[in-house]
């Protein structure tokens, strides 16, 4: 539909050419009204970037972060919390997005409310989560000493307990968008495909396998690949709830370039983000072409 | 109705509700953990109950009052934030508004490229960006101003502003613009008095967009500001977390007040916010 307008637009602006005024004209316009953007790009983005690299030139700076530890591990880190978050969180978001299509006074009130973790500011909710999980005063350990008289393990102290709560908190702050983006996938599609579909005796699996699924699989992929990207740049949900600890064992790369940074390594932290641009570049450059259309 | 048409409609409620709890729960435990602190006594807010004994307001007296060394500048952080985000929102409906305008409706030479470097920058992720920028502000000397952070915030929001105004603008009819052209009407009072006025709905979707997302920002905001009179509230509360004797049901109690604005603001909004922003992600 998009591709029909803009072709009609294109005829019209040719026969426009011969009056009101030239063509030129028109172009200097255009140019004085994109410059506020082109300058924020150029002062902002390009230069910085391109600052970036020039930081990360040298060769050493890649066997320095080959030998580091912190750097190796950071990188299992990220790829885990990718992998695992993402997939749980998607998965999650499609079974909620079909719980609520009910049309019921409760799951409407519910939805309200379901979305506050994404309208609420990450650090309030995500300090709130920590104190829940201090080993002596929070909450959660108080059940369990209050249930099992056994003192509750030290959360955060953990290096995998820690990543995996971190996950948790990921999921907690994101799923809400995702499940109203899958939602509106789904009530996109045409009622009356259910209600033949109930006609001929199909169950709930078989609408979903049938109808629904077909018809949201490629929003579907399309928001994992996005959430793929915006959670590679995720420094809120690891750097506020353990801040990268126990002994720097919870980094991901997002919270790993502060590091660097706060350790006046400023090179390196350039050369970590270089490094993982292999992976952000075909991702971006996919959606790109899958969102320019 | 029959017996069994009974069963089979309470065993779906039934199923909805084992779905519902947990969803319920699973949202609101962190949120109603941060109130239940703001409305406990001090000593009282780590005893595990659900409802404190004695609820009191005296935390939210003593942070309206600035009575913590932690909350000397309350107010001023509070500012701090609201002038950053208004700032940050209305320079981005500018910048974005006219880069929107003439890449949409004056189709000028290159455009596309343009749309493609800003939505290039979209995807990349904000923290990528932060450790260059922070040097970036360093060299151009605007480290502790707060324009750093309104500048970095507008440059993170207005790709997606450009895109978002784009789609809009793509959709408004053609022969709008060329009966104001034979009027004899300059593009920029085309844009002034047709455009922005049919784009308004757009407008307050995108608005409100960069408003939140400036209000919240935390990881820019305290590379980029760290005089104690400079930061914006999301840092403050950051500091009070990197101190040993940190007062929890204070923190809380700030952080509360600080999530309610964004929580109201996007309900007030809620129905140009889903239009106009799930549009766009729906569309692939």
């Amino acid at each position: 539909m998009t591709t029909t307008t803009i072709d009609s637009n294109t005829r019209r602006d040719s026969r426009r050419a011969g009056f009101g005024f030239a063509l030129s004209e028109k172009q200097v316009w255009g140019l004085l009204f994109v410059a506020p953007y082109l300058a924020i790009f150029v002062g902002f983005v390009v230069f910085p970037v391109g600052y970036a690299f020039w930081l990360a030139r040298s060769p050493q700076l890649y066997v320095d972060l080959y030998n580091d530890p912190v750097f190796l591990r950071t990188a299992v880190n990220t790829l885990v919390f990718l992998i695992v978050a993402i997939n749980v969180k998607m998965a999650i978001a499609l079974f909620l997005s079909g719980f609520f299509t009910h049309k019921r006074w409760w799951v409407k009130i519910l939805a309200v409310l379901f979305v506050l973790p994404w309208a609420v500011p990450s650090i309030p909710t995500i300090i709130s989560v920590r104190f829940m999980l201090n080993p002596e005063w929070g909450v959660i350990n108080q059940l369990i000493f209050q249930l099992t008289a056994e003192d509750g393990p030290n959360w955060l102290n953990d290096p995998t307990l820690a990543l995996s709560l971190s996950m948790v908190v990921h999921i907690w702050k994101s799923l809400p968008f995702w499940t109203l983006i899958l939602l509106a996938g789904r009530l996109a599609i045409p009622h009356e495909l259910y209600e033949a579909a109930s006609v001929d005796g199909a169950g709930a699996w078989h609408r979903f396998a049938y109808i629904t699924w077909p018809s949201i699989s490629t929003l579907y992929v399309t928001c994992t690949l996005l959430s793929m990207i915006f959670t590679v740049g995720d420094f809120n949900s690891v750097y506020l709830l353990t801040g990268g600890g126990p002994a720097d064992l919870t980094h991901v790369l997002a919270t790993l370039g502060i590091r660097y940074l706060r350790l006046d390594q400023v090179g390196m932290a350039m050369a970590s983000i270089v490094c993982c641009l292999p992976l952000i570049l075909p991702l971006v450059y996919f959606m790109m072409k899958r969102l320019s259309r | 109705m029959t017996r069994r048409k009974l069963f089979r409609e309470v065993s779906a409620e039934a199923g909805l509700l084992l779905i519902g709890i947990p969803v319920l729960l699973w949202t609101m435990i962190p949120i109603y953990h941060m109130f239940l602190f703001a409305i406990s006594p001090k000593d009282a807010a780590f005893s595990g109950q659900l409802w404190p004994a004695h609820p009191t307001v005296r935390n939210f007296e003593i942070v309206f009052g600035q009575k913590h060394h932690f909350l000397y500048n309350f107010w001023l952080q509070m500012w701090n934030s609201l002038a950053i985000s208004c700032a940050t929102a209305v320079l981005t409906l500018m910048v974005a508004s006219a880069a929107a305008f003439a890449i949409s409706r004056l189709r000028m030479k290159g455009g596309r490229l343009v749309m493609n470097l800003a939505l290039f920058t979209y995807f990349i992720p904000a923290a990528f960006l932060a450790v260059p920028m922070y040097k970036t502000m360093g060299m151009y000397g605007l480290l502790n101003n707060d324009w750093a952070l309104i500048l970095a915030m507008v440059t993170v929001a207005s790709p997606y502003a450009i895109w978002i105004l784009r789609q809009a603008s793509d959709k408004l009819p053609v022969e709008l613009d060329e009966a104001a052209l034979i009027d004899g009407a300059s593009p920029f009072q085309l844009f002034r008095m047709v455009y922005l006025p049919l784009m308004v709905p757009s407008l307050i979707a995108v608005g409100t967009y960069a408003l939140l997302l400036a209000w919240n920002e935390y990881l820019y905001a305290f590379l980029l500001l760290s005089r104690e009179t400079a930061i914006t509230l999301p840092v403050a509360l950051g500091n009070f977390l990197s101190a040993d004797d940190s007062p929890w049901e204070l923190l809380m109690t700030a952080g509360f007040i600080y999530a309610l604005p964004p929580a109201a603001i996007y309900y007030a909004f809620r129905r140009y916010m889903s239009s106009g922003l799930t549009a766009g992600a729906v569309k692939g």
